[in-house]
């Protein structure tokens, strides 16, 4: 198959208004030095809705996250290509600060990696960096986070306890305290569930549910069942060759793509056919 | 980008209200980022500075050595390496005082190698981790931090005047063998470590013995990683003047056997710079020292790097 | 330790599992059948993958055979050919070498015992000759008077190392921040050989670069000869600054990727995320590397030898000649008789002692460190 080719297939109309979109991404291409590794990517975001991109290992749905508050930068030798606007604005023009980008984009990673430092500072770490120095104000942040990141009540006493002591789970949601404390407009999740127990999983999916008002969740998952259960739509990715760049497949409401998908491809995924 | 994308956030809960208002406030004057940038600048300049100063240092000590020793050894060049020093300002050659350098080196890794390879394999495969082992490491770590002056000092009340050893490539090697040893132990316990567990399974699971595993896959798997610290411990040997200052004597002598006493290069350079009488001779020593560490370092720079390819394919 | 006992060693019941995975033959032939250092060395490596072998930890062969003879009151039959124990030669070659490697790593204790001890003998008549007291607070040295004072050198070699770490410490760090955190491979292709070479050229050369360069340098720059602290703490923090570079660079490369991306992706800049974030993390390990630097530092013999002046006098501004510990026995020792030798001897052991004793503080230093991750690992556990 030919990637230029390629067709997304859509079982809601993409949006002409960037307006109205969170992220409004249009033929997205990447590259790790000569390799392409993600082509024809073309997606809406929606505001205050959960979005689930889902797909098999190594098929690119992380890369694509990671371009979505350029910490692919990070990386050297890796190239963008298309467009990628976060609300109305273009994240890779050259005007564009990444570091105040991923001040208003936070992301939590696979693993949990909160600072080897105490719960406190740890939640303070992002209004610190912002120039906060009141420690009123750092409390009174500090214990609003804990409280939406539902940890509050198991920490509320042991703010200066290293956060590294505390379980996987607690460090998960540690770490999704540490980001909501700078207000992100968008919360980026790249497999937030996978390493950490079931209880913690259950209490990020809820709280998942109670901010997406205020923050644009997009969370990368393997667990189909996450996907089905926490979000409002869904974009499935693939690599189907080796070497090939990954594209998106299909793209919409949850409700759709796991009732009546499109693409025979993403029928036989979420049946278990592959990956 | 524009300063308020997100309008409906704009009256939220009471909580993070705070955080808000100081966000607004600092983003309006922007002085936060914008300091952040600046400060971001300003220490990496910082840091290249620094960097820039560590090689520079590096560069000049090598340039300034050779560009004055370079010539010293190639005008005179081979009685410099091979001729004699004459007259009271020990103009001509420094060969007693290379072969002294390299015969008392040469012996002390004669001596610890044997020694120091074996103390690594009890460390890493026959050791209980415990008490014993912990007393070793920390032995061979004081070792490594003895003061080389002290090493000297014991050499001399030990070798040469208890054990009645007369100043001598003996006695210096000895001393230097005290010196290389928890250099060797370390870099061949690590190298040991490093074989994987799995090509040890292989051997014990065909009915090896514990000595012949270790003696036929663990210890020709470890080789590379070992010569590359036997050589690192060499130039380290080679450079040390305090150790052999008083257990090698400081008369030029050329030793043929090892109770022979003589005056190594190290010790050469010393005299000459301090006495200044013969400064040419001085760089000259100077340069070759830099020269032989410097060929040795690129040496086991290139063992490991082939070992490493080796390693990956 | 038999291998019964270990077997049913309820801590270790991994090790008799991966015994006997790797040789059924020693269990069944029960006990002092194995060199038990054969244990130790899989129990090194031991990981929790093991735990992956199918067998029940703790149950041996043995265990099984005899379980399974309690049920079965019939004999059980003999087999034809009995399974046999390496020969009793390979056995007692394998102790006895293993007893000789033993010996080898013993030599490192008996090294540093020998060392202290000899150094400790020699000093020890200062007691009577001198005094304790009046060596170590004694502030005049004088061969020609037979009086003899520490302080000038003690008090030497403190300035001397305190210099030279204030000007070496923080480039060695910030050079090894720059490794780890900034360079391309490509630049640490350049800088990390050149600090490995840098860490290899000998104190002689350095010296006598101090000599020939840093020393008119220093006198055009404060006036006097340029043999003094100043020089000595240029020279000396080119030597200490490869070690602290080097180790420091280690601590800072073991922090993990992880809590970088979170600290970029929370909007840091890169010095924010190195000054808040990863050089708190490495804190431990680059004060490891100050004080293992501290010990190069004070131990130094030649680069300052070479350059400091070497006048036994208290420190009096940063171009007046001073003589530290080390020097002053370079110096003396070869004329030295009596009551001098004996003072010079203590200098050595005053300088043995504090370099055991920051090595002793690295020890206590990582243990700590070791603790607390363990405690903090208990906890997330938990």
């Amino acid at each position: 198959m030919s990637t230029s080719t390629h067709q997304t297939k859509y079982s809601t109309q993409l949006q002409t208004d960037p307006l109205v979109t969170t992220y409004y991404v249009r033929d997205l291409e990447f590259w790790y030095g000569d390799f392409n590794a993600l082509t024809n990517i073309s997606l809406d975001v929606m505001p205050s809705a959960i979005t689930a991109f889902i797909g098999p290992s190594g098929c690119g749905k992380s890369t694509f996250l990671r371009c979505m508050n350029r910490m692919n930068d990070l990386i050297p030798d890796t190239k963008v290509g298309g467009k990628m606007l976060l609300k109305g604005a273009d994240i890779y023009s050259s005007g564009v600060d990444p570091v105040d980008l991923r001040r208003r984009v936070g992301m939590i990673f696979q693993q949990p990696n909160p600072f080897p430092q105490s719960i406190y500072d740890n939640v303070a770490y992002g209004p610190r960096l912002q120039g906060v120095k009141k420690k009123s104000d750092l409390d009174d942040i500090v214990e609003d986070s804990l409280k939406r990141a539902n940890l509050w009540k198991e920490v509320s006493g042991i703010l200066d306890k290293n956060g590294l002591a505390i379980s996987g789970g607690q460090q998960q949601r540690l770490c999704i305290a540490r980001v909501l404390a700078v207000q992100p407009e968008v919360l980026l999740m790249d497999e937030p569930c996978s390493a950490i127990d079931p209880t913690s999983v259950q209490k990020i999916e809820d709280l998942m549910a109670e901010i997406k008002d205020e923050v644009t969740i997009i969370i990368v998952t393997h667990n189909m069942q996450q996907a089905a259960r926490v979000s409002d739509y869904t974009s499935f990715f693939l690599q189907e060759v080796a070497g090939e760049p990954a594209v998106l497949v299909e793209s919409g409401k949850t409700s759709d793509i796991f009732t009546a998908p499109i693409d025979k491809r993403t029928e036989d995924y979420i049946t278990g056919r592959f990956g | 980008m524009s300063q308020n994308l997100n309008p409906q956030n704009e009256d939220r809960k009471t909580g993070m209200q705070v955080l808000r208002e100081l966000q607004k406030e600092h983003k309006e004057s922007d002085s936060g980022l914008g300091k952040a940038h600046v400060s971001n600048r300003i220490a990496m300049g910082v840091l290249w500075g620094a960097t820039g100063i560590t090689i520079g240092l590096l560069a000049v000590i090598l340039i300034y050595v050779s560009y004055h020793g370079v010539g010293v050894v190639l005008q005179n060049f081979p009685e410099f390496i091979v001729g004699w020093p004459q007259g009271v300002n020990a103009e001509g050659g420094i060969a007693p005082t290379i072969v002294a350098t390299l015969y008392s080196t040469g012996l002390a890794m004669a001596i610890a190698t044997p020694i120091a390879v074996l103390a690594a394999v009890y460390l890493a495969e026959y050791a209980k981790q415990g008490r014993i082992v912990k007393t070793i490491r920390f032995a061979a770590d004081s070792l490594a931090s003895v003061p080389s002056i002290v090493m000297g000092l014991f050499g001399l009340a030990f070798f040469v005047e208890t054990m009645n050893i007369p100043l001598s490539m003996l006695a210096a090697s000895l001393g230097l063998s005290l010196l290389m040893l928890p250099i060797i132990m370390r870099a061949t316990e690590e190298a040991i470590r490093a074989v994987p567990r799995y090509i040890r399974w292989g051997s014990y699971g065909m009915g090896a013995t514990k000595w012949q595993t270790v003696s036929r896959v663990v210890l020709p798997t470890a080789t590379p990683r070992i010569i590359t610290g036997l050589i690192l411990a060499l130039a380290r040997a080679i450079g040390e003047t305090a150790v052999v200052f008083y257990t090698m004597g400081i008369a030029i002598n050329m030793p043929i056997i090892p109770t022979d006493s003589g005056r190594s290069m190290s010790v050469h350079l010393y005299l000459m710079a301090v006495e200044g009488i013969n400064l040419p001779s001085a760089y000259g020593t100077a340069f070759l020292l830099l020269l032989i560490i410097l060929i040795l370092n690129l040496s086991a720079r290139w063992i490991s790097k082939r070992y490493s390819r080796i390693d990956n394919s | 330790m038999s291998n019964e006992e270990l077997n049913q060693n309820p801590q270790n019941p991994l090790d008799s599992t991966v015994d006997s995975a790797v040789d059924p033959a020693r269990d069944a032939n029960a006990t002092e059948s194995m060199p038990e250092a054969g244990k130790e060395s899989l129990r090194t490596d031991a990981n929790p993958e093991k735990k992956t072998l199918t067998r029940t930890p703790g149950v041996t062969m043995k265990e099984l055979a005899d379980t399974a003879a309690q049920r079965e009151p019939v004999p059980v039959v003999r087999p034809a050919t009995k399974l046999q124990l390496v020969s009793r030669r390979t056995q007692i070659k394998e102790a006895s070498l293993a007893s000789l490697f033993f010996i080898c790593a013993f030599l490192a204790v008996l090294g540093v015992s020998l060392i202290f001890a000899f150094v400790a003998w020699r000093a020890f008549p200062i007691v009577h000759e001198i005094g304790l007291w009046n060596f170590l607070t004694g502030t005049k040295w004088s061969v020609a008077e037979g009086v003899f004072g520490a302080v000038p050198f003690i008090m030497g070699s403190l300035v001397v190392v305190g210099g030279s770490l204030i000007m070496g410490v923080p480039l060695a760090v910030l050079t090894a921040v720059f490794m780890s955190e900034v360079a391309s491979p490509r630049a640490n292709a350049i800088i990390r050989p050149a600090v490995e070479l840098l860490a290899g050229v000998p104190s002689v050369v350095v010296g006598f670069f101090g000599v020939v360069v840093v020393v008119p340098l220093v006198s055009q720059l404060v006036g006097g000869a340029g043999f003094g602290p100043l020089t000595a703490w240029i020279v000396l923090s080119i030597m200490i600054m490869p070690t602290i570079t080097t180790l420091s660079e280690d601590a800072l490369n073991s922090i993990p990727m992880g809590i970088r991306e979170a600290s970029y992706a929370m909007g840091a800049t890169k010095w924010q995320t190195i000054w808040k974030v990863v050089i708190p993390a490495a804190r431990v390990g680059i004060i490891d590397a100050t004080i293992l630097g501290m010990g190069r530092a004070i131990g130094e013999t030649m680069a300052v030898l070479m350059v400091v002046g070497n006048a036994p006098q208290l420190f009096a501004g940063i171009s007046a000649p001073i003589s530290t510990m080390t020097s002053q026995i370079v110096l003396e020792m070869g004329y030295s008789s009596g009551t001098h030798r004996t003072a010079l001897f203590g200098l050595a052991a005053i300088l043995f002692l504090i370099s055991m004793s920051l090595v002793l503080t690295v020890r206590l230093l990582s243990r700590e460190q070791h603790k607390k991750r363990k405690k903090v690992k208990k906890g997330a556990e938990a």
